[in-house]
């Protein structure tokens, strides 16, 4: 059913450190590696050796440049994936049932074998989280790795999603926010996560915690003494003239 | 958003022929004649609902869009389609067999087109994510062109006049609300990152090289190019002239200028609507 449930169990998703995210991609390949040969098919490429490359991710990473009214720009890393709102518009426009929000975990999820590509759910989501396969003509979308995080042939440490496990810096972390003392839960309280877009009503789990103040450097330069040159001689005559005319 | 030509044609024809239907459902017709007019409504209709069908990735599950009407409107567009066609039926056989069954079917069914054309203009308008179309004046747009198509087709002389600057008025609030729905919205690359908090946010470098899936649907900007100057085509076309022709040409040569220059007025109409909507992904993208 397209209908979401009145309230999950648990509210699983993700933190994403903005402050720590060096944006190497790993997050990226990983996703793409494991989401090859998990759940429902293959994420396809198109083209992938040609001119015009073009592939279905369910994880990417962007960059911006922020600039700061009285400080220099910073450049963040931010990747961007499934948010598993809890009001998602995507599972409601679905006709077919195909696109359903579980009651249990609150994991947004797509049925591959009742999907008929129409390619509502993608538009109805802002975040732009959702990607028709062009080869099999299904809707691809992050499923926290719902294969991963409850699977007892895994090793307890590989039972999260495969972007949080490969994240070199620890930019990445898994849990459910609906348990106040989870790791998530405290590292929203603690830094204070926001939320992406609330002006579209969608009510996103995930969360993403802004980069850290950045040190200002000492408001004189260390090379103050050295930079106020005082030219003599020729130099030191023309300087005196010029500034006078 | 990418016009993908199947939607443009489903919208259009299928509008044309539920409004067609619901007049010929509410006024009738005799004998070959009506075999003939209900044939084209009929046709028409049902070539805009197979069209749908193009754009999906596995039309071979189609039926299964039957199942959510309770919370989709697509699923709900599908429901009141398949009743419309199947109220009018009786009402199609009375008149051209002259079985003298009354009007009752044909007034139900035209109530159900009325259902099934405001169910397709939900699809759209009820996505939040594309400001432009989250409006009222959706429904009003694809309602009027239904209805003016309607009485043009039928050569009502004085109703379609009234009905075509109805859809004058309908496209012209359409389109003053449309250009200010995107900032009325509120999102922006600060609030889409929500790194407004720091500054001012710009793209330093796009997450891939080569294009995606989100770039190609969602962020169209060739349409916008030309947005006036396709307003101004479909204003022409599917209000001004099919009103000239109507009032100014005689008979069936004014019916057949109109409904041409009408249903390509209402053509360039439907790929402006989804040509110049903006989604507010293409923020992520520095891009709308």
């Amino acid at each position: 059913m397209t209908a979401l449930p009145e309230r999950t169990e648990k509210k699983l998703g993700l933190v994403i450190d903005l402050d720590t995210c060096v944006g190497c991609h790993a997050c990226v390949t990983a996703c793409k590696g494991w989401n090859d040969q998990g759940y429902g098919v293959p994420l396809s490429d198109q083209n992938p050796y040609g001119a015009d490359p073009s592939g279905t991710f369910l994880n990417r990473v962007h960059s911006y440049s922020v600039q700061p009214v009285d400080a220099a720009a910073q450049i963040i890393n931010f990747p961007r994936s499934c948010l598993h709102c809890e009001d998602a518009p995507c599972v409601t426009v679905c006709p077919t049932g195909a696109s359903y929000k579980r009651a249990e975990d609150g994991i947004v999820l797509v049925n591959e074998d009742a999907c008929i590509g129409c390619g509502l759910c993608a538009w109805a989501c802002p975040y732009g989280a959702r990607e028709l396969d062009q080869d099999a003509g299904v809707m691809k979308k992050c499923t926290l790795c719902v294969d991963r995080i409850y699977n007892e042939a895994l090793p307890e440490e590989d039972r999260e999603p495969a972007c949080v496990r490969t994240c070199p810096t620890g930019a990445r972390h898994f849990g459910d926010f609906a348990d106040p003392q989870s790791k998530v839960s405290r590292l929203t309280a603690e830094r204070e996560g926001f939320a992406l877009m609330p002006e579209m009503g969608t009510k996103p789990v995930n969360r993403y915690l802004p980069p850290r103040k950045k040190d200002r450097p000492e408001e004189a330069s260390l090379l103050a003494p050295l930079l106020d040159i005082k030219a003599t001689g020729l130099a030191g005559w023309l300087d005196r003239v010029l500034g006078k005319i | 958003m990418h016009p993908a030509p199947s939607v443009i044609v489903f919208t259009v024809l299928s509008g044309l022929g539920f409004g067609f239907l619901a007049l010929l459902g509410i006024f009738g017709a005799q004998g070959m004649a009506a075999f003939f007019l209900w044939g084209i409504g009929y046709g028409l209709a049902v070539a805009g609902l197979v069209a749908s069908t193009f754009h999906l990735g596995n039309p071979q599950r189609a039926l299964l869009a039957f199942t959510q009407w309770r919370t989709s409107w697509l699923s709900r567009e599908a429901w009141a389609a398949v009743i419309t066609l199947l109220l009018f039926a009786p009402q199609a056989l009375s008149d051209w067999l002259g079985l003298g069954w009354g009007r009752g079917f044909g007034i139900a069914g035209a109530g159900m087109a009325g259902v099934t054309v405001f169910c397709t203009s939900m699809i759209y308008a009820q996505i939040r994510a594309v400001p432009r179309w989250h409006h009222w004046t959706v429904p009003c747009v694809f309602l009027a062109y239904a209805l003016s198509g309607a009485m043009v087709m039928g050569a009502m002389r004085p109703f379609a006049a009234w009905a075509l600057v109805l859809l004058g008025v309908a496209l012209a609030l359409h389109w003053h609300f449309g250009a200010r729905a995107f900032a009325r919205a509120g999102a922006t690359m600060e609030s889409a990152t929500g790194l407004g908090r720091i500054g001012a946010v710009s793209v330093f470098e796009q997450p891939h090289t080569g294009g995606n899936y989100l770039l190609r649907e969602m962020i169209f900007v060739v349409g916008r190019k030309h947005a006036e100057r396709v307003r101004m085509i479909a204003m022409v076309c599917s209000v001004m002239l099919p009103a000239l022709a109507l009032m100014f040409l005689p008979g069936v040569a004014a019916v057949i200028v109109a409904v041409t220059l009408h249903l390509l007025g209402a053509l360039a109409q439907r790929w402006l609507f989804f040509a110049e909507a903006e989604h507010v992904v293409g923020l992520y993208y520095g891009a709308r």
